[in-house]
């Protein structure tokens, strides 16, 4: 049985194999980017918005609304940010309904890669909003002996994050097709609506985490912000 | 025994262990953390969709220990490295 769709080649283009992951990935860009230029192909304030502008608008709202009550101190480069993680994983675990598709998020290299994205924006937004120094400093906050811990925890945040999503999503797909094999009429589709709703929270969870980490590192005031109010 | 058939006997006994004891600690996690929070709910019904949200984002912390246990065992179940080594080491 395959565990992930990384072992499953789709096409062949000479030397280079792609995999149903790669595949898949596109796919799900491709949906995503379609539909997003689809609708708002004609965006004109004096026209009025339809069914889809509306439908999009409603998903905006919402990642923004639920981002602003979990972080105070979100920027909206943030709220793209982790809007866009979850729009990309949700689609993704969503159009596992499709017969034959399987969810890149079932991947180990897909999920590494949406951690490493994360990881790299952490600092980079620490240091945005308050400068190298200001950022560094924070990794010794207590005092310097903690700063090999600190660095271990964000390399441990990855790891949780990344075999979080990729276990959650994978044992979904396993455990669709054991029971295949055991009661091939009803329970797989109990099994697959569970991991309908699981990917989905799990795209939440990931969005809204990776929305954490980042506002952690901007929550204190920067220096540039609040210059010397404190005795 | 042959070292295959030792390999696959250890390989199955920790994974029904491995399952076993780490869904144990999950479970037992997940249901304090639900029971809190339904008390919560309880007590205080206007707060229920920050209390649900705070809820879903935790339980699924608890949860990643028990999905790391089903990710290793799933592993030495179906991708185990050993078996393929034993296996050509064995001639097979």
């Amino acid at each position: 049985m395959e565990l992930t769709p990384d072992t499953h080649i789709v096409l062949t283009l000479g030397d280079i194999q792609l995999n149903a992951t790669i595949i898949n990935t596109w796919i799900v860009m491709a949906v995503l980017v379609g539909v997003s230029w689809l609708v708002t192909r004609r965006l004109r304030p004096d026209v009025p918005p339809g069914r889809w502008r509306s439908a999009l608008e409603v998903m905006v709202e919402l990642i923004q609304g639920q981002i602003h009550a979990v972080t105070r101190t979100a920027v909206r480069q943030v709220m793209i940010f982790s809007g866009t993680l979850f729009l990309f994983i949700a689609a993704a675990n969503l159009m596992a309904v499709i017969p034959g598709f399987r969810s890149p998020m079932g991947s180990l290299s897909t999920t590494v890669a949406l951690t490493l994205a994360v990881l790299l924006a952490v600092p980079a937004f620490g240091i945005m909003h308050g400068g190298v120094r200001h950022y560094l400093a924070r990794l010794a906050q207590p005092s310097i002996i903690v700063l090999p811990f600190n660095l271990i925890g964000e390399l441990s945040k990855g790891v949780s994050l990344s075999i979080r999503l990729y276990g959650n999503v994978m044992s979904g797909a396993v455990i669709a097709a054991i029971l295949l094999g055991i009661a091939p009429f009803f329970f797989p589709v109990v099994m697959d609506l569970f991991s309908l709703l699981v990917g989905v929270i799990q795209a939440y969870i990931f969005a809204i985490l990776a929305a954490v980490y980042i506002s952690s590192v901007m929550a204190d005031a920067s220096p540039e912000a609040s210059p010397q109010d404190t005795p | 025994m042959t070292e295959l058939t030792l390999v696959a006997l250890i390989s199955i006994l920790t994974a029904g262990l491995t399952v076993a004891i780490g869904s144990f600690g999950a479970a037992l996690g997940e249901g304090r953390a639900a029971a809190a929070a339904m008390a919560a709910i309880a007590q205080q019904p206007d707060a229920a969709p920050t209390l649900s949200r705070t809820l879903f984002v935790s339980l699924a912390m608890v949860e990643s220990s028990g999905i790391y246990c089903f990710v290793v065992a799933l592993i030495l179940i179906f991708a185990n490295p050993f078996w393929d080594a034993v296996r050509s080491a064995a001639g097979g």
